[in-house]
């Protein structure tokens, strides 16, 4: 479904991802880690050329992101993203952030739309809130209101940058309730996560960074059982030891 | 003080000193209010060039801010009143000289609005700069395109973030449109000082007059914060998407 081959980015002078290369299939759950500044969300961002990419290839279902003739709406527009500010749109109401796109890039009818927002935020426990605005909600509420609002383009994969990051802890659990419900529904995810705890319940596999390398890319039960690069290693024994 | 030559026959044009005051007042609303249209919709649209990803939108548009905000605007009155006519091609000059109907009071509307807008675009500017970037990614990632995401996303937000900077603006034109008698509109300021030619009655009529000028701003900023109130958004606390 997500293909990435030997992608390398540069900010001038400066490599953040040095020859990535990898896949997440369909209905794969990928969890990407490593330590702060190793190019996670970068990496994510370039599957949906939010970060541009200099050498490689990446293919979304057989469609080149970085070819300069792909309709890169239309590609954005099939895959849903949540991001670590959940980036609601504070002026609308819930059920407007949930609208818009649907109405505004796939041309569904208000109604039509509102219909679908309504269904969703019911499934992910808010639908008493539609009128609110993002500012009168929780941050788990509003990242919630933002998985709602990418699953409303009916996404063909789901994108995750740090979903849980800017959250309180006792807000956490509510939001990585909703990812493995969608997991255990057979979405195809790319999470970036410092949740190891969700990685070991809901990933099939694991990709880990450091320093803009794809240093190690293993079935979870490999990456956790037996990790085989000393910077994974290294990582998991910081990581799990408390 | 004494108020009652405002009721005396004046020196020209059959009616009392009030008429020319209301003569005055009339000429300062039309030449602000029209040159506020130009600087509101010619800022707005530099304002958002001025932020555009490509430099040859960006360029010509810092160009324009610099040009206009930095020349007093005393001097660009009189450059339009005296100069522009004198370099355009020689019809539209003679034109612009004999044709051009009431000259003064065009010349004064454009020349303060062109003006104005240089100001009314950073302030623009900022509002769409204060926005988190994310805003934009998340905008884009649900395939809205660029436009779609400034009409929908960056704009409502900028607008409302920028309004007191804005007010200032506004009430400023009021406060400049008095550098228009410099070219001979009888505004506010010009029956002012004409009145006091003629009735020696110079402490008074300037009493009426800055009671005029505060009068007009006192209902600009009671009006801007009626619409800061309507346009607030409900639990925004301002800032980052936190």
């Amino acid at each position: 479904m997500i293909e990435m081959k030997n992608v390398s980015k540069w900010y001038g002078k400066f490599q953040v991802l040095k020859n990535c290369t990898t896949r997440v299939d369909k209905g794969e759950v990928v969890v990407v880690c490593g330590p702060s500044g190793s190019g996670k969300s970068t990496l994510i961002k370039t599957v949906n050329a939010l970060e541009p990419f200099q050498e490689g290839e990446i293919t979304v279902e057989g469609i080149s992101v970085g070819a300069p003739g792909t309709d890169l709406p239309k590609l954005r527009s099939r895959i849903g993203m949540v991001f670590q500010n959940f980036e609601l749109f504070p002026h609308m109401k819930v059920v407007d952030n949930i609208n818009l796109a649907q109405i505004k890039v796939l041309g569904r009818s208000k109604e039509e739309a509102s219909a679908k927002s309504m269904s969703l935020l019911k499934r992910v426990g808010l639908d008493g809130h539609a009128q609110k605005h993002p500012g009168q909600l929780s941050g788990g509420q509003q990242q919630r209101v933002a998985i709602a609002r990418g699953l409303a383009m009916d996404p063909i994969a789901m994108l995750f940058d740090e979903p849980t990051s800017a959250l309180d802890p006792e807000m956490i659990n509510e939001v990585l309730d909703v990812m493995t419900e969608l997991a255990h529904e057979g979405m195809t995810m790319m999470v970036v996560t410092h949740e190891m705890g969700f990685a070991s319940r809901v990933a099939h596999r694991v990709v880990f960074m450091d320093a803009g390398e794809i240093v190690e890319d293993a079935k979870k039960e490999d990456f956790f059982g037996k990790p085989r690069s000393e910077r994974a290693q290294h990582f998991l024994s910081k990581i799990l030891h408390h | 003080m004494d108020f009652s030559f405002l009721n005396q026959p004046a020196f020209s044009g059959g009616g009392v000193y009030l008429d020319w005051v209301i003569s005055g007042l009339k000429w300062t609303l039309l030449v602000s209010i029209l040159g506020w249209i130009i600087a509101f919709s010619v800022g707005s649209l530099l304002g958002i060039l001025r932020t555009a990803p490509v430099a040859w939108l960006r360029v010509p548009a810092t160009i324009y801010v610099e040009l206009f905000r930095n020349v007093p605007l005393l001097v660009q009155m009189f450059i339009w009143y005296f100069v522009v006519p004198e370099i355009v091609p020689k019809a539209v000059g003679d034109w612009l000289k004999t044709q051009m109907p009431m000259p003064e009071f065009s010349n004064a509307v454009l020349c303060l609005g062109f003006y104005t807008a240089s100001r009314v675009a950073e302030q623009v500017r900022s509002g769409i700069q204060s926005m988190p970037r994310g805003q934009t990614s998340a905008a884009l990632a649900m395939g809205l395109t660029l436009p779609q995401t400034y009409r929908h996303v960056l704009l409502p937000m900028a607008y409302r973030i920028v309004i007191p900077p804005m007010t200032t603006e506004f009430l400023t034109i009021f406060k400049n449109s008095s550098v228009a008698l410099t070219i001979g509109v009888l505004e506010l300021t010009a029956q002012a000082r004409q009145i006091s030619e003629y009735t020696f009655r110079t402490f008074e009529i300037f009493t009426v007059a800055t009671i005029i000028y505060a009068l007009i701003t006192l209902t600009v900023t009671f009006s801007m914060r009626w619409l800061e109130n309507k346009t607030r958004v409900p639990g925004y606390v301002g800032g980052s998407s936190k």
